[in-house]
């Protein structure tokens, strides 16, 4: 039916922590057994609050960890068993985009070097032709051919990531992984630049993984999110869908916490009690049980797998099993 | 025809921005007491050096056993001579031959080599990174001029022998300051990024870790060549070293403490010579550090 671009399989990352010479490794379970595709043309967000493991998941797929298990096929090929070099070839077709547009910008380097960079690595065209590649993507972006011997330092943060944002396009990858890349930004450019992304996706034929915390925002641009929550996703859905009638619990706390518009609209508030519990030593059964509001015996000892309803929607919560 | 021209206002704006990075560098230098006594005393140090045959009014090695022991400002000897004959002022600018030549090539080599070694270990971690720093480790744990000695006594003596031990024994500072600031490099944001593009690891260290070592490479140097200089004035002042009759600031120091009691000026002036060199190379060092420290210049 319709084209799968990528599809990650039981992917797990587990961060070994050293306790001591003589005391058993603990590991934080970042990211544990997360499965999902991604449709060629589509924007897949992944919400969730801080630490569920949702930017680890993006830099998982794009192996700037290493993987603890699972596997991320992209295009039919297994990236998790490429070799260095195969990898390096393969992230031709997989670029991110970073959170800090202060801190993922080299500050030695010009803006036409940093522009430059990925084609040259790549071994595509010459000198000259990437050159004007460089030219033509910087007026993509919006902004001018003066700024390419300017040095990051010299720009605003909206322009950065605007750089950043070019320096990921100009390979014209397949996937784009965008790690909450407006939340370091003022509300007004936060705007500007997820138009921007929404036209180089039109322009472009891209597909972007959109990682967030800003619920407006996901709701906005993306076309099916997954909601996670302590390394695993709780529900995944059409956006529309998800928004409209949240499954999970967890979901349904989540999207009454977005700020409402208008002053008149009523909304049910639900607040979760207790904090996210630690990942090195996550509860037993259905993790979210600590903090659930409708938590039965079962969710205490067995962990519910994802369940696919009539919409199409998956749910991982034993309510609607 | 037009993209030349765009290419040669860029090209111009850079050479002027290059330029005003040194002009407002040369003002803060004359603002500073510190720095600017330092940097014109280097500065002294390399013209005397450079044109020591035109101004040394002596020749270093020839002695006079008729003009023995002249105390200064006697017989047109400005700083007197030794127990030779030999005039102290013209050694004394002959030696500062010597001391450039380990301070700067020392410092250079030795440079290179921890520097090498400290973004192999910080880079790759792992089993490189506890081989090369246990090394280190061991090597810090003996005193420095003792193992300097040692290497020399195997070696035998001469200025290329106490350059090679000076290297030898003088990378570790370098591997270990090198490794921190690598570890702090290799975790920034824009670090990943290039490995996101896909730029080879080689060319990451190469092209974006070592352009960011820099200002702590300049820092580190400019306070290791005054240390390197001494340690060649102590191994040269033990025997060591500098064999006379070429004179070195150390092996003058040797001679003339024999006669520390009768004839103070043997020992007093290359003394001073020694500690104004490396006073001079200390503060432009530390005005430098200061300079260099962008946490310092946001002030500006």
């Amino acid at each position: 039916m319709s084209d799968t671009l990528l599809q990650v399989k039981e992917l797990k990352k587990h961060f070994a922590i050293n306790k001591g010479l003589f005391k058993p490794k603990a590991y934080v379970k970042a990211v544990d057994d997360v499965s999902f595709s991604v449709i060629r043309g589509e924007t897949f967000g992944i919400v969730g609050e801080s630490g569920c493991g949702k930017s680890t998941t993006g830099r998982t797929i794009l192996r700037l960890n290493d993987i603890t298990s699972g596997q991320v096929i992209f295009d039919g090929e297994d990236l998790s068993k490429l070799s260095y070099e195969d990898m390096r070839k393969a992230r031709r077709k997989l670029q991110m985009v970073f959170q800090d547009p202060y801190a993922s910008l080299n500050p030695k380097k010009t803006i036409r070097q940093i522009l430059t960079e990925p084609l040259r690595v790549h071994g595509l065209f010459t000198k000259q032709e990437r050159e004007e590649k460089a030219t033509e993507i910087i007026e993509i972006v919006g902004l001018h051919v003066s700024h390419l011997d300017r040095y990051p330092h010299e720009f605003s943060g909206g322009q950065r990531q605007r750089i950043g944002i070019a320096k990921a396009v100009i390979l014209q990858p397949d996937l784009i992984i965008a790690d909450e890349p407006v939340s370091a930004l003022d509300v007004s450019i936060q705007s500007q630049v997820i138009n921007l992304l929404l036209k180089l996706q039109k322009e472009f034929n891209l597909t972007y993984i959109f990682i967030s915390h800003d619920l407006g925002v996901v709701k906005h641009i993306t076309d099916r999110v997954a909601v996670m929550y302590l390394g695993r996703i709780v529900e995944l859905a059409k956006t529309e869908d998800l928004y409209d009638k949240p499954m999970h619990p967890y979901t349904q706390a989540l999207l009454s916490a977005e700020p409402i518009r208008h002053p008149d609209e009523k909304r049910e508030r639900v607040i979760l009690k207790g904090d996210v519990p630690s990942p090195v030593n996550p509860p037993s059964g259905c993790t979210f049980h600590t903090r659930c509001v409708s938590c039965m015996e079962i969710c205490k000892t067995q962990t519910p797998s994802l369940a696919i309803m009539e919409d199409g929607r998956s749910v991982a919560c034993h309510l609607y099993n | 025809m037009s993209q030349v021209s765009v290419g040669d206002k860029v090209y111009v704006a850079k050479v002027k921005k290059k330029e005003r990075k040194i002009v407002s560098l040369t003002k803060r230098l004359v603002k500073s007491p510190f720095g600017l006594m330092g940097f014109l005393v280097i500065l002294g140090v390399c013209i005397v050096g450079i044109f020591a045959p035109v101004i040394a009014p002596f020749n270093p090695v020839e002695t006079d056993l008729t003009k023995k022991l002249l105390a200064p400002m006697t017989g047109g000897h400005l700083l007197g001579t030794d127990q030779l004959g030999r005039d102290i002022l013209s050694r004394i600018i002959y030696g500062t031959r010597i001391s450039l030549i380990i301070g700067i090539t020392t410092v250079f080599f030795a440079g290179l080599v921890g520097t090498t070694v400290g973004v192999l270990a910080g880079y790759f971690r792992g089993w490189l990174d506890v081989v090369l720093m246990r090394i280190v480790d061991v090597q810090l744990s003996f005193p420095f001029i003792l193992l300097v000695l040692i290497i020399n006594a195997v070696l035998g003596t001469g200025l290329k022998n106490i350059m090679i031990s000076l290297i030898v024994v003088g990378w570790v500072s370098y591997a270990r300051v090198i490794r921190s600031e690598v570890l702090a490099i290799r975790e920034k944001e824009f670090i990943h990024s290039c490995f996101a593009t896909g730029v080879p690891r080689w060319e990451i260290i190469v092209k974006h870790i070592v352009p960011n070592l820099f200002t702590p490479l300049i820092v580190l140097a400019s306070l290791q060549v005054s240390t390197f200089i001494i340690a060649e004035a102590s191994v040269s002042f033990l025997g060591f070293g500098v064999q006379p009759p070429t004179p070195a600031w150390g092996n003058m120091l040797n001679e003339g403490k024999n006669f520390i009691l009768s004839s103070w000026w043997l020992i007093t002036f290359p003394g001073l010579a020694l500690v104004i060199t490396t006073l001079g190379i200390n503060l432009f060092g530390d005005w430098l550090r200061d300079e260099l420290d962008p946490e310092m210049n946001q002030n500006r």
